[in-house]
């Protein structure tokens, strides 16, 4: 190691509750799967499901949401093209999803990605954001013999055009989606669960915007690649107390970094950020890029997919005051449905769909306010909701001095990444960039 | 039986300055580009052009950039241990065996084009055999972006290689011939070479003439391009480097297209990628001296 002791700038050192990050995401699919052991309910939908809600129904109700399921599978390439042939076999075209291809591949292969079987669900809990979402589970439902499915439509505009009017057709859905779970579970709702969900997906939500603007430190307390194993409990059980827990650990944890100046990559000399999911099966370009001294401090994805954030006091960005918080009474199921529509809709991933200059407004701003060198942006082919508009992103960046540097590649089909000429790409934006390979 | 014509081969040559006296030089420095379907190495003394090879790159990278120095030097009574530094670019840079350092080759082929076509080129497209990149750059020919195109060999020499022989027309006349057209047919697809053949074969089997079917894809490909270059904005002056330089045809429709002049070469424009890792060499080797 004495070659690269002379380029460590940062000292650095494992986060401690990584276990415990892990074990949580562990444990989540284990619920899953064994949850009829226990006489409880399986529900499946998509990872922007108000996933809250069905916890009125009991303890013991367990969700699997899809697009994390999708990334395990990418992570693992042998099941990836297992499960993206089974679903081409039956019909399905390659440009589809690549998350909902594996998915998909996993039912019809009947092949759970933790081992065993495909855990059949008692029904579909899914929210309408993008085309793919809505047809999904529709075909889910069919695949597992006609479930039942509830799908909720949030399009009704970006967060600064809403009105009462259009959260109120939001509220109305979630209302109908209660009475609909209670017929078809046939068990009794009960609010005070249902309060309690959404007060920690809140508090769950607004935390990982914290952590996040923590990372606007030198040296960032947290790379992206990490992060990843990081933020995927708030697309897994963000309602639950353990993963408020979790995050209350990971805020003091960060802190702690900043404050004592421990960098999640001790070769950080350039700050970058990326945009979309990455290509799962090739996450080890963070690593190679960190070769050079770049470590990627996070992107909007990753910070917003589910962070919720709001102008600060000071003009920054950073966490949104939560309702309970600003002294909203949250004491009905009326009150909790409302809170829980009206934050959710500032998700900063959910603005673009309406228009790409609102979110490259906020990438502009995450990269000047992180302190970030450059950009590289995925063109990502595996998901048409989250690329969509990336190209005026990448003008709008280039427009406010960033570098960029864009690469095409599939976040959960790896016959769509083209490892060499990546690799040689990053190569050539680290030059341009002026940094030299340390080791 | 008779020997196959192999139509995609192109002419591989070599050259030496015949005024110049690599003795008398203080700094000897080489480039050596291992492409995907060339290699070329370059000699620089005291950041004056001295010598070159251009040639097939074979199937072992180390022999193809140990043959194009050799190749190079040939007659000249210069080795190896003559030249002071050495930087190897291209696809296969890691495998220059005599290399000091690797430089990316769109770092190489913008200094090559300063080098080449003089300070004012800000804009450089190199067409190389797997791929072509769009490149700004500053008037020393430093890059300021850069954009490549996606996972595809249309639009590339390979791409031209396979038309070549399809069509059964040498290389070197395949941009001439596509300017022979009274008409310019519908381009073929420009999206994949594969499907580009497909159709290719389909319009001889309908009729076409080979020249209406060269022309269709030189203008695919031009249009490919010129989309990769409307992406990156084109600023003048502009320059066009790598073997597909040299097909006229496709120059004339990039510029038809865009509507902007390409800077006529002074020498080979497919040396541009080892000419400029054989510049950046003769700097690292400065540097290190001083």
């Amino acid at each position: 190691m004495a070659e690269t002791t002379d380029v460590m700038r940062w000292q650095t050192k494992p986060l401690e509750c990584w276990r415990l990050a892990k074990e949580i995401r562990e444990q989540y699919y284990r619920n899953y799967a064994q949850a009829r052991e226990k006489g409880g309910l399986r529900w499946v939908g998509g990872a922007w499901s108000f996933g809250a809600i069905p916890c009125g129904l009991g303890d013991d109700v367990y969700g699997l949401t899809s697009e994390p399921y999708g990334a395990t599978i990418a992570f693992n390439k042998d099941l990836a093209l297992e499960c993206q042939e089974a679903a081409e076999k039956y019909g399905f075209a390659r440009d589809l999803c690549s998350y909902m291809r594996n998915y998909w591949g996993s039912v019809l292969l009947n092949k759970y990605a933790w081992g065993g079987p495909f855990p059949k669900p008692d029904f579909v809990w899914q929210d309408h954001i993008c085309c793919s979402h809505a047809k999904w589970y529709q075909v889910v439902s069919e695949l597992e013999g006609g479930i039942p499915y509830f799908c909720i439509d949030v399009a009704v505009g970006p967060y600064h055009e809403r009105t009462d009017s259009r959260v109120e057709y939001m509220v109305g859905q979630m209302h109908d989606g209660i009475q609909w779970l209670e017929k078809i579970t046939g068990r009794r709702y009960d609010d005070e669960k249902l309060i309690e969900a959404v007060k920690n997906e809140i508090r769950c939500t607004s935390l990982w915007a914290e952590i996040c603007t923590l990372n606007k430190a030198v040296p960032a307390p947290l790379d992206e690649k990490s992060m990843y194993s990081l933020y995927v409990h708030l697309v897994l059980n963000r309602y639950t107390p353990e993963v408020v827990s979790f995050y209350q650990t990971l805020r003091d944890e960060v802190k702690d970094r900043v404050a004592n100046q421990i960098a999640a990559c001790p070769t950080e000399r350039c700050r970058l950020m990326t945009d979309t999911q990455p290509p799962w099966a090739f996450l080890k370009i963070f690593r190679y890029m960190e070769s050079y001294g770049a470590v990627s401090i996070g992107s909007l994805y990753t910070y917003g997919l589910m962070g919720i954030y709001d102008d600060q006091p000071d003009g920054s960005w950073g966490a949104k005051v939560t309702p309970m918080e600003r002294g909203v009474a949250i004491k009905t199921r009326d009150q909790a449905l409302r809170a829980y529509a009206e934050w959710t809709l500032a998700k900063p991933l959910w603005q673009h769909f309406y228009n790409p200059a609102l979110k490259s407004r906020m990438m502009a701003r995450l990269a000047r306010e992180w302190q970030v060198n450059g950009v590289l942006l995925h063109y990502n082919r595996g998901c048409e909701g989250l690329s969509i508009g990336i190209a005026e992103n990448r003008l709008a960046l280039l427009k406010e001095g960033f570098p960029v540097m864009p690469f095409e590649g599939n976040m959960g089909d790896e016959r769509e990444f083209d490892d060499t000429r990546v690799m040689s790409r990053i190569d050539t934006f680290m030059e341009t960039l002026g940094l030299r390979k340390l080791y | 039986m008779a020997t196959a014509v192999e139509y995609w081969r192109w002419t591989e040559s070599r050259w030496t300055a015949p005024d110049v006296d690599w003795r008398a030089g203080k700094v000897i420095t080489a480039g050596v580009d291992v492409g995907s379907v060339s290699t070329q190495a370059v000699i620089v003394v005291d950041g004056k052009l001295y010598a070159y090879s251009s040639m097939r790159t074979g199937s072992d990278s180390p022999q193809s950039a140990q043959k194009a120095m050799d190749w190079a030097t040939e007659g000249t009574g210069m080795t190896i241990d003559n030249v002071r530094y050495v930087v190897g670019t291209g696809y296969g840079r890691v495998n220059v065996p005599f290399a000091n350092r690797t430089i990316t080759e769109i770092a190489c082929h913008a200094r090559g084009a300063n080098f080449i076509y003089g300070p004012s080129v800000r804009t450089v497209l190199d067409m190389g055999g797997q791929d072509c990149k769009a490149i700004r750059c500053d008037e020393k020919g430093k890059v300021s972006s850069f954009l490549m195109n996606d996972k595809c060999a249309a639009g590339t020499g390979r791409g031209m290689e396979v038309f070549a022989d399809l069509l059964a027309v040498p290389i070197e006349d395949v941009g001439s011939l596509s300017l022979s057209v009274a008409e310019e047919p519908p381009p073929v697809s420009s999206t994949c070479v594969v499907f580009a053949k497909t159709e290719a074969t389909g319009l001889l089997r309908a009729g076409w003439p080979k020249n209406r079917v060269v022309a269709a894809y030189c203008s695919a490909m031009a249009h490919r391009v010129v989309t990769l270059l409307e992406r990156i904005g084109v600023e003048a002056e502009f320059a066009i480097t790598g073997g597909i330089s040299k097909n006229v045809g496709i120059v004339r429709r990039i510029e038809k297209e865009l509507g902007v002049k390409a800077l006529e070469p002074g020498l080979d424009a497919q040396l541009a990628g080892g000419l400029g890792a054989a510049l950046f060499a003769y700097a690292l080797a400065a540097r290190a001296a001083s």
